[in-house]
């Protein structure tokens, strides 16, 4: 009589308090975000610089960001933004308050509501000025 | 718990600056992306015209300042998160301060020394006020 080998335990991975749920994703999102946006500010502090040195010069630079490759990194540039903006929001409300570190849940999802608004009121504009004639 | 401790001070500045550069961000996008032509009326006559007033002067030195410190701070938080290796973790901290650094002289010497009329550049490219003189 052969030692049967155990079965392996069937369980399924449902995260941990933390892991794989809103705080996880807010902070995941709020990070990354953070750090695109923090790469285009120093391309756009030296891109403005131009303006300093030569009409014509800085003109030929914008013109780069008028492509419709760049009007779609805009609109995502834009989006990175509004929810670092929101986020940070509910960042300092779930430092602050005890409500808000009780409802942090309800206000992620608050976040991205609010999210969706401001691009929905922002995307038609801007990808019109981008892709318009 | 000293109270001007370097970490206290950096936690308390993210808050602020954060909410502050809420305001100012969403103004600078909705006046340089949502404003008549969007992306695409951005040339030097519209950089030159804003920044001939005191008001946009200020606005976007602030912007800048708090933009880079609040972004760079940011990014110490990211290196002090993955980078375990003290010669690798000095040498970026060392850039990121003297990159910070370079950024805001530059574009604050930008934004108070631009003229908005350059002599010798065609009057096409400049903004309709230089013309009156």
């Amino acid at each position: 009589m052969s030692i049967k080998t155990p079965s392996k335990p069937k369980t399924v991975f449902r995260g941990t308090l933390y892991r794989g749920h809103e705080g996880m994703w807010s902070w995941v999102l709020h990070r990354i975000t953070g750090i695109a946006i923090y790469f285009f500010l120093l391309v756009h502090v030296l891109d403005t610089a131009t303006v300093r040195l030569d009409p014509e010069l800085y003109n030929a630079v914008m013109a780069s960001y008028k492509t419709p490759i760049m009007g779609l990194g805009e609109a995502a540039l834009v989006a990175a933004i509004v929810f670092h903006a929101f986020n940070g929001l509910r960042i300092i409300l779930v430092d602050m308050t005890a409500w808000a570190s009780r409802h942090h849940r309800a206000l992620f999802y608050g976040v991205l509501v609010l999210w969706a608004v401001v691009m929905i009121a922002f995307l038609p504009r801007h990808l019109m000025h981008v892709f318009g004639g | 718990m000293k109270f001007f401790r370097f970490d206290r001070l950096a936690w308390v500045f993210m808050r602020v600056s954060g909410v502050i550069l809420i305001g100012l961000i969403f103004t600078h996008l909705t006046v340089n992306l949502m404003q008549d032509g969007g992306v695409k009326a951005i040339d030097f006559a519209f950089v030159a015209g804003k920044l001939a007033n005191p008001f946009w002067q200020w606005f976007d030195v602030t912007l800048l300042w708090l933009a880079l410190i609040h972004g760079s701070n940011g990014m110490r938080v990211v290196i002090d998160d993955y980078v375990y290796r003290t010669g690798v973790k000095r040498f970026l901290l060392v850039s990121l301060v003297i990159s910070t650094t370079t950024l805001i002289v530059l574009g604050s010497l930008v934004i108070f020394t631009l003229d908005p009329c350059p002599v010798g550049s065609p009057a096409d490219l400049l903004p309709s006020f230089c013309a009156a003189g």
